[in-house]
């Protein structure tokens, strides 16, 4: 049983990874959350309106993912740590605010626990318009998910920009026996920025706005000025690339994955290793920031790079960046859940997954991805010229 | 026809006030007398008011607002006012993520009509069921302006507009939405009022709902609305100077003014009509005998 009165636990607890988001959120000075419920995010909201009152926090049941990230918007623009988050079909709607709210230089911290790895492309592209870039923390398990938790909010303050921390049905649904304790990450500069009506009058009021206006006798950007400034930063997020990597020294072939897959990716080639197969793997932590360096590094002394995901290939495109020709690419992996779309597939499977990398290691055919066979799409007549 | 040509004034008296400039006459939350919208607009009206209003109720130090998207978002860098810009129809839940974090400022919105009741419709009803402790503005001038002449769902049946070019249709178009109406309805709506701005007496009486508004929001009652019209002759397509007598036979017989929910009781359409109707021959009995003075 766990205590319910503050954030960090005494001692090892066993908890799903939701309620350890929430109390590492917390322990991080999260006091905002609104949400609305969505599998397999849905805990994630039960936490925060469970946990977040007995520190003085909010959590607002927020009637639409659109009204969600307004409120969390209007939160953080006080200064506050707040946080929202849904599925990556939640965060969809949430696409044009995500997008405003990033030029507007608002520190929010963003949960996608996800339906699976397709929405890699709405993580690291954006679905949203305009020229913008979200950090984004890919946690392997629960353990991760804590410290890249207090990571999100620390690094979404350091640079105002909003941080998304990428996990999936099996982390928010995986009890770990963890300890929620506070980290530290160095200081961080007031917010002097915020909104908090007292300088209402004073002549020099605060405005916190996309647009690029600032008040009269304040230095204007105009809209064509704030999405330059925001374009000047980003190459100091790049450096925030977090990235583990493992048996690179002599690897001949090099595996990509991340999230809760890259654990059993790392499993599956400890075994290998333990047979004498020279393979080793990337893990990036950062999604993005992408560790193209690390990738390329890793492909010159290699004689190919697998990527896997449980996707149709979405990493397999920042693979190909990184590895930049230096080696020949392959998507490993395919679509895969439980038949609701949630959860599970028969792909995230060590054996499967050890299976994959051994045909690749040995210059064999891929298997089939388990129910490809019976749901493959079926060329008409009039296409058939096209695969011909 | 006079016949003299002597001083109509005694020159040699000395004035009995200094001579005043615009710039004398601007509310102190504003940082500059201009304003960049057009002739007969009467959005920087009603932001005069509302923002006379928190001066006057000495809330000055504590609002903040929060910007929908139209062209009154233009004042966002000329009113001295702690201000989130939103997006277009978000401006209510931004509001509440800034005023539940901050319990002791007073937060309104700014949005107009096609900002609050089309785009965002939802968020304000849910913010007014809510009870939420916000203000939120509606400058409702019945037609999105800063594209130049649309029809919103506030225009009225027949109103001409960039596209209902034959006025708007009610066959084609449906019918405009009532909002204050709508929102005195729900239960966390404390205090819902309909102002203008078409005349001197409109822009007093509105005065006065802005800072029922905000003293509605300070003692923690629950939502309060403060819906002005505004007159738009630009995208009306009307001379300038024909705003405020087109608002009042056209908007205003559709939007009716008045207090649509004070104190949890809520007034009928006919209520206020009656209201309106005593008020105007009130004020012209006054004309009839010899001035509103008197």
């Amino acid at each position: 049983m766990t205590a319910r009165t503050t954030g960090p636990t005494t001692g090892r607890s066993l908890m799903e990874g939701s309620e350890a988001i929430v109390r590492a959120a917390i322990v991080a000075g999260c006091r905002f959350f609104a949400g609305y419920p969505m599998t397999p995010f849905t805990e994630v909201l039960e936490h925060s309106a469970r946990l977040l009152p007995d520190v003085g926090g909010v959590c607002m049941n927020a009637e639409s993912e659109l009204e969600a990230v307004g409120m969390a918007w209007g939160a953080a623009a006080t200064g506050a740590r707040a946080a929202t988050g849904s599925t990556g079909q939640g965060l969809s709607l949430m696409q044009e605010s995500l997008s405003e709210l990033t030029m507007a230089e608002v520190p929010l911290v963003v949960f996608n626990m996800s339906r699976g790895q397709g929405d890699y492309f709405q993580a690291t592209r954006g679905g949203g318009h305009g020229d913008y870039r979200h950090i984004v923390l890919a946690p392997q398990d629960v353990r991760e998910a804590i410290e890249l938790t207090q990571l999100a909010f620390h690094l979404a303050d350091k640079w105002r920009n909003p941080v998304l921390v990428y996990g999936d049905y099996l982390l928010a649904h995986t009890q770990e026996a963890v300890t929620v304790a506070p980290l530290g990450f160095g200081t961080l500069p007031e917010k002097d920025w915020a909104v908090d009506g007292s300088r209402t009058g004073s002549g020099w009021s605060a405005t916190v706005t996309p647009l690029g206006v600032a008040k009269l006798g304040q230095r204007q950007y105009g809209q064509e000025g704030k999405a330059q400034y925001i374009a000047t930063k980003l190459p100091l997020l790049e450096r925030e690339v977090r990235v583990e990597t493992g048996y690179l020294d002599d690897a001949e072939t090099v595996i990509v994955g991340f999230g809760t897959p890259a654990k059993f990716v790392k499993h599956a080639i400890d075994q290998l290793r333990d047979a004498g197969h020279r393979i080793g793997y990337v893990r990036p932590i950062t999604l993005w920031p992408f560790p193209y360096g690390t990738v390329r590094d890793a492909a010159v002394n290699a004689r190919v790079v697998g990527s896997f995901e449980i996707s149709s290939g979405q990493l397999v495109d920042d693979v190909l960046i990184g590895v930049a020709g230096q080696a020949p690419v392959q998507h490993l992996g395919g679509v895969s859940s439980d038949h609701s779309g949630f959860g599970v597939g028969r792909l995230l499977d060590v054996d499967e997954i050890a299976m994959r990398i051994l045909a690749l290691h040995r210059g064999e055919a891929q298997p089939p991805v388990p129910g490809y066979e019976e749901f493959t799409y079926e060329l008409a007549a009039h296409q058939q010229e096209a695969t011909a | 026809m006079s016949t003299t040509l002597g001083p109509v004034l005694d020159a040699t008296v000395a004035p009995t006030a200094g001579a005043r400039l615009v710039e004398a006459h601007k509310p102190d939350l504003l940082l500059t007398e201009d304003h960049m919208l057009c002739p007969g607009c009467g959005e920087p009206l009603a932001v005069r008011v509302f923002l006379e209003a928190i001066t006057e109720l000495g809330l000055t130090r504590q609002a903040i607002a929060v910007a929908g998207i139209g062209c009154y978002t233009a004042f966002s860098g000329t009113v001295d006012v702690d201000l989130v810009q939103a997006l277009h129809g978000r401006a209510p839940s931004v509001a509440t993520g800034v005023k539940r974090m901050l319990p002791d400022s007073v937060v309104f919105t700014l949005q107009g009509d096609g900002d609050m009741v089309n785009e965002g419709l939802q968020e304000v009803l849910h913010t007014a069921a809510r009870g939420e402790r916000v203000t939120c503005i509606l400058l409702n001038n019945g037609v999105f302006g800063e594209t130049g002449g649309h029809m919103t769902s506030t225009s009225v049946i027949g109103q001409r507009t960039k596209n209902t070019l034959d006025g708007r249709d009610a066959d084609q178009h449906g019918y405009p939405i009532l909002i204050g109406d709508l929102i005195s309805r729900l239960d966390g709506a404390a205090y819902v009022a309909r102002g203008s701005v078409h005349n001197a007496g409109a822009v007093a009486r509105t005065k006065r709902m802005f800072r029922r508004a905000f003293e509605t929001q300070v003692s923690g009652a629950g939502f309060s609305f403060v819906e002005v019209l505004t007159m738009c002759p630009t995208g009306w397509f009307v001379p300038t100077a024909d705003g405020p007598g087109e608002l009042q036979r056209t908007l205003a017989e559709v939007h009716v003014m008045g207090e649509l929910k004070v104190d949890g009781r809520i007034r009928t359409t006919e209520e206020l009509h009656e209201e309106n109707v005593s008020r105007q021959r009130e004020v012209e009995a006054k004309l009839a005998a010899g001035g509103l003075d008197t």
